[in-house]
């Protein structure tokens, strides 16, 4: 069984108490000639929604996978829960594999098997003497927790929308009321409208359920609005773990693109007007923001 | 800590009945006592979950239903019960799990109607294909620079030259148990000498032809499927046609003349290596030389035996590509059509091919070419 910092043996029926639910060390993937991660060390709090950023090709789904046991790193070192993922024999690894829940790019879903029996997978395979009754109903309340219509728990993924994919993914992934949740670019191929309501849920859940949440993304609006901290991916290491509004300060030229180019800003800016009207009702006050709208898109013109 | 999830039925201070729950209630531990829990008898006024170690939503959803069950209030809940309590409030479902299906009685006749429609459409389907690439070979004849000579080099690579090997050895083989087989029975009228009759006309007629197009089909057919089917499904058809490629000249042209050009020399390929076969028979088991084995085979095959495996081998192989080329085009939706449609090009094409066999088998011997 996994031991926390303190050294104590964490139970089946117990929840990770420990600061650090994912702590990499001194990580290196290599294909080859070619080297994705040298030497990368990374912590994520728990409770926290940790979103990872980089140009493509940084290696952050390389990460990710390596981080959930899919990809044996070349060097270093991966705890989860506080036990190596690598040295872990397949047998042990179960004690971690129950506890986090992963969202693929695409959804990943069985494709032969409906929404509600996508969820019911992860339940059978670990927890086989839950009845089928308990079964159903769980996979039921978790569709309706993703935000799925109750119908759609009986119909094949490829019934669904790009978006209700991901929400079905989500179910999935929450299937054994993880503690730990990997999502890899929830929102993107979501329509704006879609992508808002995405991260909304995210956030609500973590609240709800307690997460820790590794979130890989390129969506802007999302770092902003919900992402705890932000780690940067870049040069093969992660070069800075920090809030957005502190990122934005250092002095690195890729962050200084990313987090204050033309769509940095106006993910900023957007926020910020989101905050103004969040706080105030007041006729001045939504004056204020209307003139203040105006001057953003005039701006964006010029 | 840890332990076991249990549950408690006591009388409460205020004399009610209190249903107290303690220990861990996590997906992890609840399936032990989900059962027992959903039989108690009522009535059960109030829920107490202040002994409560761990929760997670399955556990609350546990408390949730019986409370709802036999109307009970939830008491001596923690912050974090609290709030997963407050998010599966009014969660109410009894939607199948399983996709909705119909009763047997209907599912047959409608299976049934499908494969009969089916057919219908497989036919308008193969019939408009054929027009297609007869429209495509047209136009390409108008304008031979269109023609893709470096895609047909390559499929006559593919279709051909890297299939020898295993055309040969199999050719090989079949030679050798015929020529084995025939003597065997051939003995018994004392005919042993007639195995070369044998070999060398039924392999220049039927089986040199016939197993090459199965294996055409099964080399080449299923990769036509698979490869033109996977470039649908990623949009490169697609995007070809928006270039202004059509993709009938492009992918499906090359490979069909491919196909039509190889067969008869891998068919004339394997009767061949099917009579040395024989003739090692021949050499090793009969007393009939080598040599003596295959200049015999001149004097006792007509030349018509092989015009006949010449004629039916380019029909062959136009029938395997087009079962190939056309599931593949038929592609949609997902990675499991793909494997469909491969099996379907295959099965398809052998059907076919031995189906057109017969027909010529009764044609060639009506027309005197017995």
């Amino acid at each position: 069984m996994a031991q926390d910092e303190t050294g104590r043996e964490l139970g089946r029926h117990e929840r990770y108490r420990g600061d650090y639910p994912i702590v990499v060390e001194g990580l290196t993937n290599a294909f080859g000639e070619q080297v994705v991660h040298q030497d990368l060390d990374l912590k994520v709090k728990r409770g926290e929604i940790l979103g990872v950023v980089g140009g493509s090709g940084t290696g952050k789904s390389v990460l990710m996978r390596s981080i959930i046991g899919l990809q044996r790193p070349t060097e270093g070192d991966i705890h989860v829960f506080g036990r190596s993922v690598i040295d872990s024999d397949p047998e042990e690894d179960i004690g971690i594999r129950n506890r986090w829940g992963v969202l693929f790019q695409g959804g990943a879903l069985f494709s032969t098997l409906t929404v509600g029996e996508n969820v019911e997978v992860p339940l059978k395979q670990f927890y086989p003497d839950i009845e089928p009754d308990l079964r159903h109903e769980i996979a039921r309340y978790k569709v309706v927790l993703s935000g799925l219509p109750e119908e759609a728990v009986n119909k094949y993924p490829s019934e669904l929308s790009g978006g209700m994919k991901k929400r079905a993914g989500l179910a999935r992934a929450l299937a054994l009321d993880p503690e730990l949740l990997f999502l890899d670019e929830p929102t993107a191929g979501l329509d704006p409208i879609g992508a808002a309501a995405f991260d909304n849920l995210t956030r609500e859940l973590k609240e709800t359920l307690g997460l820790t949440v590794f979130l890989i993304t390129h969506d802007l609006d999302t770092l902003h609005e919900i992402c705890d901290r932000v780690a940067v991916l870049a040069d093969k290491q992660v070069i800075a773990v920090d809030t957005v509004p502190n990122l934005m300060e250092l002095d690195h030229p890729w962050i200084q693109d990313y987090f204050n180019g033309p769509r940095g800003r106006a993910a900023l800016t957007a926020q910020a007007l989101d905050e103004l009207r969040r706080h105030m009702d007041e006729p001045v006050a939504a004056h204020a923001v209307k003139a203040l709208d105006k001057a953003n898109s005039k701006k964006d013109k010029a | 800590m840890g332990g076991l999830a249990e549950f408690e039925l006591v009388e409460g201070d205020d004399g009610k009945t209190v249903l107290t729950l303690s220990g861990p209630y996590l997906v992890s531990s609840v399936g032990a006592i989900d059962q027992d829990l959903r039989a108690l008898e009522g009535p059960i006024e109030r829920i107490d979950l202040s002994d409560v170690s761990e929760i997670d939503t399955v556990g609350a959803w546990l408390a949730c239903s019986i409370s709802s069950q036999h109307d009970a209030e939830i008491t001596g809940a923690s912050d974090r019960a609290k709030r997963l309590l407050g998010a599966l409030e009014g969660i109410s479902s009894d939607e199948e799990i399983s996709a909705p299906r119909a009763p047997f009685w209907e599912r047959v006749p409608e299976a049934m109607g499908d494969k009969v429609f089916g057919a219908r459409r497989g036919v308008y389907g193969v019939v408009g294909f054929l027009g297609a690439l007869l429209l495509s070979m047209g136009s390409l004849i108008r304008h031979p620079k269109r023609f893709r000579w470096l895609a047909l080099v390559r499929q006559l690579e593919l279709v051909g030259v890297s299939a020898l090997p295993i055309i040969g050895l199999m050719s090989f083989l079949i030679g050798v148990v015929i020529a084995q087989q025939g003597a065997v029975q051939l003995a018994q009228f004392g005919a042993e000498t007639l195995t070369v009759n044998l070999v060398g006309r039924i392999t220049l007629r039927e089986l040199g032809v016939l197993m090459t197009a199965i294996m055409v089909a099964g080399r080449s057919g299923s990769a036509f499927a698979a490869q033109i089917g996977t470039m649908r499904l990623t949009e490169e058809v697609d995007a070809m046609q928006t270039i202004g490629i059509s993709p009938m000249e492009a992918l499906v042209v090359p490979r069909i003349m491919a196909a039509v050009l190889m067969m008869p020399l891998l068919g004339f390929y394997a009767a061949g290596v099917a009579i040395v076969g024989g003739a090692f028979v021949g050499q090793f088991m009969l007393g009939i030389p080598f040599w003596t084995f295959l200049s015999r085979i001149q004097d006792v095959v007509p030349l018509h035996d092989l015009w006949v495996g010449l004629v039916k081998a380019p029909v062959f192989g136009l029938i395997v590509a087009l079962a190939g080329c056309y599931h593949g085009m038929q592609v949609k939706g997902n990675s499991e059509e793909v494997g469909r449609r491969t099996t379907m090009a295959v099965v398809t094409g052998i059907f076919a091919v031995i189906v057109i066999d017969a027909f010529f088998a009764v044609f060639f011997t009506e027309v005197g070419w017995g």
